[in-house]
Formats: structure tokens, C-alpha cells, sequence
């Protein structure tokens, strides 16, 4: 079983809901990146997303789109990143790690390079934004054979019939897109994420998370009464901009925002 | 004939909107059932009999179609080469051949019920294209423009606004066309159920290589016929400039089965290739996802994009259409470049002897004219692609030339 579906099955056990963090890798210093992981953990994270910077960052908003830029000035490559889950993992054996990105970095690299160092230093899924199943034909064996999660979105717009289909293919866990919209721009509808979450439970076992729009405690209390897991990006991502020039404070500004989340789910876990 | 150019016609794009191991469907989850409704409708109606006589009608007494075939005779003899045939594109509504797509697509827009229209433009003749039929259509248009792009060429910028449409400068990135696409991208996200994207060239995600290559083939079709009427023979070979390759592929699609007709494709060449200072992804670049497709893209050893540079907005685009990948590999078109001081001699030239005021693009084509042509006999034709007029340059050129536009006596 892998480490995603580990994770989740013991939260499941516990009755708790599990918190995903995004961050973007080498933003805004690359040496802080592994620190904040770790003080994520501590605060609370249960699955740690780590975005992999990319020039063109199409489905994200400008919060994102500049954490990308920011990275991409210190020159950090999908190899820096990996070697940041390496660190990681001197530390860290049990947390899961989901590298989230774009297509073109892997696809330059090399998708049967990328997985072997991927599974070799620890990374245990991947989110392709812009790489639907209908483009993963070759993708889905290679990440397959190094036991790497290949996790799908599934969007508002997202139909019945097209639910199934992502989910014949989905490994780990499924991320629904709470809004239709870039990352980090509008508010999520509650009712709309209930809906969509129990059409899909109709269809697959495995855990949904819900992500895209999650500001806060209250939000994140509200996803954590529908889906197994809620992911927090955009949030975090501007606290490191408004840090940017004293990366020093991150791991603890980060942490901060992560543990009201978790206070907030927790009590919702509990009620 | 060889076997990939017999079945061509057949095989490209495959049902996956696949050319070969380009094109494809690359985009986040949101926009996968809109780009699949899209791909209904336009196969809905492009075999559709009412469909087809609008847009025929449109183009005729609207466009101003066909666009007469010039024999350029004072260019080809001071050349002294091949006899040189112009496709006037230029003398379109609105300048340029940007409008046989989008009169197209606004038709399909109107049939899909779609209230809101937004586009990405380079040099801004896409925008004014797109802003020109939402006039008439009498719906909402959003155009996003680098905002690089919107200084370059602020007389479209102006068109655009006076056609009623939004433009929106675009400051991520390196503010040029990718990044416009990008915004465009983003919006299209954000407001997916009443907004129909009109891509302006033969890029982004299936259906609209495809799409946007079948309107855009009129080009060809009516330079075939004009050249077999006036000459009456095929021509030897085509030229065209190739930003993400719209003209180039309307002009050549219809003649890909035509062995004996080579094929000239030019792209940006900036500084020159050696400086990096291009936009030339297919005779520089490599294979790569980017904005929906996969193809030949101007990209770092760890694929990011990097930021390319050529004189004329219209082609400074880091990546090109799949079909272009497709025929660069099986080897039917030829990838070439000129740079930007070739293109804007060319410029000159063509003003001068023939009285026709090039667009900075549609030089670049005519540059590599005045290479191949003297090295072919008076007997053999030169067709070159006049993608557009040049009056959105004059800036530009002035500029270059230490000349100040606005204190000229």
C-alpha cells in the first residue's frame, strides 16, 4: 500500500480529516523550502504538496504564478526539487510527498528518469495540472512501475460519465477543484462541493480532497465535514510573499496559518 | 509519393486530435468538457450546409474574398530569379488574414449560444480581428495583450477600443503573446460557461490546430486555383512567416499532397539563431507541452520557457503549431529564418518597387523570397504568403529608422 493510501487509511481509523499544504519549491529561497516542510508537518499537515516551479503556470492565479516567478529567479529545476525531498526525507519517513506541477518539466527530463529519482528519494505522487488521463497513456505505466501515485482533478464542470473515466485512473487519492477558476481567486460554494463530493463517492473508494478556495479556519472546517481531505495553497503561498525578504520567519508564519486550520478542523472532526 | 504524404489527409489530426506525437488535449480539468463541446460543434457544423453559406457569404461581402493573386513583376525582376506571385491577404477587412478565422468561429460562437468572447493577440490583428466580428455579433469582448505588445502596436490597441472591446495589457511574464495566452487561458477558466475562447492561430488544445487550420485553408484553396488559372501550372515553391504558423498552414495544407510544390516556412530569426535572440522554436528549438499542445517550443534544458525576441509581435511566440512540428519531422515543409533587419529590408524593398506596404510579419516571408529566387530560373513560380498590410508598423519601422513619427516636418 502506498504512503497516500496509508496516510489515509489510519486518519480514517481515527475519525479525522486529513490537511494538505501546498508550497511552491525554491520560493522564495531555496534553502527554506525543507524547513517549512518540516514545520508544516509539525503543525499539522498530513500530506505535504510541493509545487514544482514552472514558467507558464496556466491554471493558477497570480498568487501562484508569482511564487513560480519568484522561483524560477533562484534557477530552481524539477532537479533542485527532488533533491529537496531527499532532504526531506533524512528527517521525514512517513509524511507523503505529491509533487504538483505542469507537464513540461517531466516531459523534458524524461518520464522514466523523472520516476526512478522521484521513487528513489521519496516522492509518493504526482499532480499533473495540465496532463488529463486522455494525454497519460504513456505517463500512467512508467509512474505505475515506480509505485508512484498518479492523482487527477476533477473540476466543476466535470461530468458524471467523466468522473468515472478520471477515476479509472487515479492512484492515491482524487482532488476535487472546489471553484471554477484559477488557484487563489474566489471563495468556494459549500453546497456545490457537497454535491459534487457525494456524486463521486457514488463512483470511486478512493479519498477526495477538495482544494482551490480555502481561505481559512471556517472554510476549512466546512470542506472537512464533506471530504476526506483539505488542501490549503494559495493562503500559505501569500504568506511567503509578504515574507519574501525575511525568508528566516517562514517555517514559523507558515506553521501558524497551517495549525488554525487544523484547530478548526479538528473541532469540526469532533462535533 | 511517399506513404505518411498519400494518407496525409486522413491521418492528421487522429481522433485525439493528435498530428503525429503533437497536438493533443493538455489542459487542466476545467476546460476538458468545454473543449469537447467545442470539438461537437465544430464537427457538427462545418459539414453543415447553412453553417457553410454564412460564413461563404461573410467572407465574400464582408472579407472581401477571394484576395487577388499579384504577380509582383518589377520585385521578380529586380530579384532575377522566379517569377514571384503575391497572395494578397493584406487587402482583407481589417488588414490581415486573422479574419477568416475569426468570422468562422464567431459563427460557431453565436450557434453555441455563447455571450461573452474573449481572445489573446501578438500584434494585435487577431484582437482587432476578434473585436471587429463581436461588433457585429453585438457581444462582449475581452482581448488580453502583453502588455509589451500593447506599447508596440498602439494604433491596434486603439481599433480594438474603438470596436468596443476590452483590452487588457498583460504584465506577467515577458509580456508578449504567451503570456496573453496564458491570461486568456486563465479567464476562459474562470468564466467557461458563457465565454467562447477564439484562438487566433493554429495552436492550444484540440479541436482548434485543426479548426482554426480548416478556416484558414481558403488561403490555399484559392491560391491553387488562382495560380493554375493565371500560370497555368502549380507553383514551384510557397513561402509564408510562422509566429504559431496560422497563414503558413492555411497556404500549405491544400498543396501537402503536391510533391512537386516545396514548402518554406519562416520564422522569427531576432539577432540571428546564434544570439539567441529569436523566435524560432522549430529550427532552434525542442519538443514540448505548452498551452494545450505538444510541439517544437523555444525551452531551457529544464523546460521552462524562455523568452524570445523577434521585431515583428506577431511571430515573438515561443512555441508554433503541431501540425508545423508534424511537417518539419516527416519532412514535407522546410523550417528556415531571417532576421529582423532581413525582414525589414524586405520591407522596404517591396515598398518601394511594387508599391505595397508590407506588415513586419508577412516580411519576414518576403526576406526569405529574396534568397530563393535568384537561385531559381524565370521560368519557375514563387508563391509568397502576404499575411497582412503594414500600416499597424509604422512606429515601428519609423522608429528603427531614427525617425521620430510624431515631429516629422
Amino acid at each position: 500500500m502506498s504512503r497516500i493510501s496509508q496516510c489515509f487509511e489510519k486518519l480514517k481509523a481515527d475519525g479525522q480529516t486529513a490537511l494538505i499544504s501546498y508550497i511552491t519549491a525554491g520560493d522564495p529561497e531555496p534553502w527554506v523550502t525543507v524547513p517549512m516542510l518540516h514545520a508544516l508537518v509539525d503543525a499539522g499537515a498530513n500530506i505535504l504538496e510541493l509545487g514544482v516551479p514552472f514558467s507558464d503556470p496556466m491554471s493558477d492565479g497570480p498568487v501562484i504564478q508569482k511564487a513560480c516567478e519568484r522561483a524560477l529567479k533562484n534557477n530552481v529545476s524539477i532537479h533542485n526539487v527532488l533533491d529537496m525531498v531527499r532532504q526531506f526525507r533524512e528527517r521525514d519517513t512517513t509524511t507523503p510527498i505529491v509533487l504538483m506541477g505542469y507537464t513540461n518539466p517531466l516531459e523534458v527530463m524524461g518520464y522514466e528518469t523523472f520516476a526512478q529519482k522521484a521513487q528513489e528519494v521519496g516522492v509518493d505522487g504526482v499532480l499533473t495540472v495540465d496532463l488529463p488521463p486522455e494525454e497519460s497513456e504513456q505517463f500512467l505505466p512508467i509512474m505505475d512501475k515506480h509505485k508512484i501515485d498518479t492523482i487527477f482533478l476533477v473540476a466543476p464542470t466535470t461530468t458524471q460519465e467523466r468522473m468515472a473515466y478520471i477515476a479509472e485512473h487515479a492512484k492515491g487519492f482524487i482532488y476535487y477543484v472546489s471553484i471554477k477558476g484559477v488557484t487563489g481567486t474566489a471563495v468556494l460554494d459549500v453546497t456545490e462541493v457537497e454535491n459534487k463530493t457525494l456524486q463521486l463517492k457514488q463512483i470511486t473508494d478512493l479519498p477526495i480532497g477538495v482544494g482551490f478556495g480555502i481561505r481559512n479556519g471556517q472554510s476549512a472546517a466546512a470542506v472537512s465535514k464533506i471530504a476526506d481531505a483539505v488542501v490549503v495553497g494559495s493562503t500559505l503561498v501569500r504568506c511567503i510573499e509578504e515574507h519574501a525578504e525575511n525568508p528566516e520567519a517562514l517555517p514559523a508564519a507558515v506553521a501558524a496559518i497551517l495549525a488554525e486550520m487544523r484547530h478548526a478542523i479538528n473541532a469540526s472532526d469532533m462535533a | 509519393m511517399s506513404e505518411k504524404i498519400a494518407d496525409y489527409y486522413d491521418n492528421y489530426p487522429d481522433d485525439k486530435g493528435h498530428f503525429g506525437k503533437y497536438g493533443g488535449r493538455f489542459v487542466g480539468e476545467t476546460l476538458m468538457e468545454a473543449i469537447y463541446a467545442l470539438e461537437e460543434a465544430y464537427n457538427h457544423y462545418k459539414d453543415d450546409p447553412e453553417f457553410q453559406a454564412e460564413m461563404d457569404k461573410d467572407l465574400a461581402d464582408y472579407v472581401g474574398r477571394p484576395s487577388p493573386l499579384y504577380h509582383a513583376e518589377n520585385w521578380s525582376k529586380k530579384l532575377g530569379g522566379a517569377q514571384i506571385y503575391l497572395k494578397r491577404e493584406d487587402l482583407n477587412h481589417t488588414g490581415a488574414h486573422k479574419v477568416n478565422n475569426t468570422i468562422g468561429q464567431a459563427l460557431l460562437a453565436k450557434r453555441m449560444g455563447k455571450t461573452r468572447i474573449i481572445a489573446e493577440t501578438g500584434a494585435g490583428q487577431h484582437g482587432v480581428a476578434t473585436a471587429t466580428v463581436a461588433a457585429r455579433l453585438g457581444i462582449e469582448c475581452v482581448v488580453y495583450m502583453g502588455a509589451e505588445d500593447v506599447q508596440r502596436q498602439a494604433q491596434n490597441v486603439y481599433r480594438m477600443k474603438l470596436l468596443g472591446a476590452e483590452v487588457i495589457p498583460v504584465e506577467s511574464g515577458s509580456r508578449t503573446l504567451k503570456d496573453a495566452l496564458n491570461e486568456a487561458l486563465r479567464d476562459w477558466v474562470t468564466n467557461v460557461d458563457n465565454t467562447f475562447y477564439i484562438i487566433g492561430t493554429v495552436a492550444g488544445p484540440h479541436p482548434y490546430p485543426e479548426m482554426v487550420r480548416d478556416f484558414q485553408t481558403i488561403i490555399g484553396r484559392e491560391a491553387r486555383n488562382q495560380i493554375l488559372k493565371s500560370a497555368g501550372k502549380l507553383p514551384d515553391a510557397l513561402i509564408a512567416c510562422i509566429g504559431g504558423g496560422s497563414n503558413a498552414i492555411g497556404l500549405f495544407h491544400p498543396f501537402i499532397a503536391d510533391e512537386s510544390v516545396a514548402m518554406y516556412g519562416v520564422e522569427g530569426g531576432g539577432h540571428g539563431i546564434e544570439t539567441g535572440k529569436h523566435a524560432a522554436p522549430l529550427c532552434a528549438g525542442s519538443p514540448g507541452v505548452l498551452h494545450g499542445n505538444r510541439t517544437y517550443l523555444m525551452q531551457d534544458k529544464n523546460g521552462q520557457i524562455i523568452e524570445t525576441h523577434s521585431v515583428s509581435a506577431g511571430l515573438d511566440y515561443p512555441g508554433v503549431g503541431p501540425e508545423h512540428a508534424l511537417l518539419k519531422d516527416i519532412g514535407r515543409a522546410n523550417y528556415v529564418s531571417v532576421t529582423d533587419d532581413e525582414a525589414l529590408q524586405a520591407f522596404h524593398d517591396l515598398t518601394r518597387t511594387e508599391g505595397i506596404i508590407p506588415a513586419l510579419e508577412s516580411s519576414h516571408a518576403l526576406a526569405y523570397a529574396t534568397k530563393l529566387a535568384p537561385t531559381m530560373t524565370p521560368d519557375q513560380i514563387l508563391l509568397v504568403n502576404l499575411s497582412g498590410r503594414g500600416d499597424k508598423d509604422m512606429h515601428t519601422v519609423a522608429a528603427l529608422s531614427g525617425l521620430n513619427f510624431e515631429d516629422q516636418k
